[in-house]
């Protein structure tokens, strides 16, 4: 019985990641073929294999320094946000305070606006402040997106970690920033984990803003890949080939926060 | 109850100053635009709210906004339910939960117009698999041509990029429940289905709020991947709210009414994310005094 239900269960797993790496595989596929053979013929395998596609990529500078742009804001973003959101997340966790639900739901109504919204309003102030064509530029906008999410994910894993902890902590004489360093962040590491891997993958994907605040020096890849549309029509393979060099970084940020997320925290030992 | 203490404010600030500097500048920008009749840069006219007006008697917006429920709904009720699934069937350590969770994770990587992107090809009857594989086992598929098809592509395209959020998030909040629940369970004798609904279900509370709110209103706001794939067609089938806003705002440049449908949209979406998230809130409650 217990056999059976692992078969189920294993069954499933393996239909879903089928489901799920089928699309990127045809990615992949495209990326080694040409355009003529793309859109002449259906085949499983590229039939005249070429790393063409690639080496337009890594030998032009305005393709790679996209992937350049495009990592560095991420990171100052990321940290931005996990910095300023770890504090916040705690306070509404664990403290009621003056207007506590409205903020809390307010940070996720700037989720809620059409992205588009913000284009105008954020080309006009990053002008002022002399900000535009800087990763910094969109590093700070995208924190309207990120620092909700990041406040509420970690204030959903801070909820489930029992409060006597902190007042022991206390009663045995922590110091506040003490106790939220050495002890409880190491106890919500599976919520950093989460929150850092979907503020890194909110902004790697995000086009709208990233577009509108750069131009050269900090244009992001995604902005430099909607060059594939030209004149002369669609060049799928080189775009099949940035969207699986898209997919590195972030499959490198999830293997180093996957120990976070898989392991958790095991509450017997605290 | 949380003890009350109004020094958290301190905590909080940082984030308050972040967000509220990138998010109450554009709002009254948009407020401002809604209720002017810009001709040109240096003449407005107040219209006060004729914008809105008219906004609502749109028909087409009707339309959209239905089709627009329809599919976000549609999305909940097919993400939800299977990331929890995947969460539980994922396996929990060794090198297998790891390459799981890479690739369950990949496709959450790709940016939203590439995915678009991939899709048209992977669709095309001709030279995509997906699409050849439908005409192989005789259906005759195609999203191009058929308004239920076309749909449907961008439902399954849409589960396929955003599932694995749902099952994330679930999977790292299972992994946080203590060893001790799983044993005492254990004692009791507890089946499977009790363990999920009494231990699982109520502990995922926090993670499937944040799933269930972010996917309604990024679901809402779709807008790139259904524009590449199919461009809104065939005739209106997936246009949905974004793409109209953006026919009407690009098409016609008319800002005041953009903006006025702008603040419409946000304001329904505002009052949904309230609703749900009440509501998932009073379930939780009621979870917790009556199952403990």
């Amino acid at each position: 019985m217990h056999e059976n239900r692992f078969h189920k269960r294993s069954l499933f797993l393996l239909a879903y990641l089928l489901f799920a790496v089928l699309p990127i595989y045809w990615m992949v596929n495209m990326s080694f073929k040409t355009n003529e053979e793309i859109l002449a013929s259906f085949s499983l395998l590229p039939q005249q294999f070429t790393w063409d596609n690639y080496k337009v990529i890594f030998t032009d500078a305005s393709w790679y320094s996209g992937y350049l742009n495009s990592l560095l804001y991420v990171a100052i973003n990321t940290v931005i946000s996990l910095t300023v959101a770890l504090p916040a997340a705690y306070a509404f966790s664990r403290y009621s305070f003056l207007g506590d639900k409205h903020v809390f739901f307010w940070l996720l109504t700037n989720r809620m606006t059409p992205p588009a919204v913000f284009l105008l309003p954020f080309f006009q102030l990053y002008t002022t402040l002399g900000l535009m064509d800087t990763h910094l530029a969109v590093a700070l906008a995208h924190l309207v997106f990120n620092v909700p999410l990041a406040v509420w994910i970690l204030e959903g894993f801070m909820s489930g970690i029992p409060r006597e902890i902190d007042e022991t902590a206390y009663i045995d004489g922590y110091s506040f920033p003490r106790f939220f360093l050495t002890i409880f962040i190491p106890l919500i590491k599976a919520g950093i984990g989460v929150a850092a891997f979907f503020c890194f993958m909110f902004s790697w994907v995000e086009l709208l803003l990233a577009r509108t605040l750069t131009s050269v020096n900090a244009k992001p890849i995604v902005a430099v890949m909607t060059r594939t549309v030209s004149a002369s029509g669609m060049d799928w393979a080189v775009l099949a080939a940035a969207g699986t060099l898209t997919i590195v970084p972030g499959a490198i940020v999830i293997w180093f926060v996957r120990h976070y997320i898989a392991k958790g925290f095991a509450m017997g030992r605290v | 109850m949380k003890p009350v203490n109004q020094k958290a404010w301190f905590l909080v600030l940082p984030v308050f100053i972040c967000v509220a500097f990138s998010a109450i500048l554009p709002l009254m920008t948009v407020v401002n635009y809604s209720v002017q009749d810009i001709i040109d840069p240096t003449r407005r006219v107040f219209v006060g709210t004729e914008w809105f007006a008219s906004v609502m008697r749109d028909e087409d917006l009707h339309a959209a906004l239905l089709r627009q429920l329809g599919f976000s709904l549609s999305v909940l009720l097919v993400e939800i339910p299977l990331g929890i699934a995947l969460a539980l069937s994922m396996p929990a350590t060794g090198w297998k939960a790891s390459a799981t969770l890479v690739l369950v994770a990949l496709s959450l990587l790709i940016p939203w117009n590439v995915v678009g992107t991939i899709w048209q090809i992977y669709g095309r009857a001709d030279i995509g698999l997906l699409g050849a594989t439908l005409q192989a086992i005789g259906i005759d598929y195609s999203y191009t041509g058929n308004a239920t098809h076309a749909w449907l592509t961008v439902l399954v395209m849409d589960v396929w990029h955003w599932t694995p959020l749902v099952a994330l998030l679930c999977y790292a909040g299972l992994r946080a429940i203590p060893d001790a629940y799983y044993q005492a369970a254990r004692i009791d004798g507890a089946s499977k289905l009790a363990v999920f609904r009494y231990i699982q279900l109520p502990k995922l509370r926090g993670v499937l709020m944040i799933a269930v709110l972010l996917r309604f209103m990024d679901s809402f706001m779709i807008y790139t991947e259904p524009f590449v794939l199919t461009g809104g067609g065939p005739g209106n089938a997936t246009t949905f709210l974004s793409q109209y806003l953006t026919q009407k705002a690009v098409g016609q440049f008319d800002v005041g009414p953009a903006a006025a449908f702008s603040l419409i949209y946000f304001l329904i979406i505002l009052l949904l994310c309230f609703i749900l998230y009440n509501w998932m809130q009073r379930v939780g409650t009621a979870d917790k005094s009556g199952g403990a």
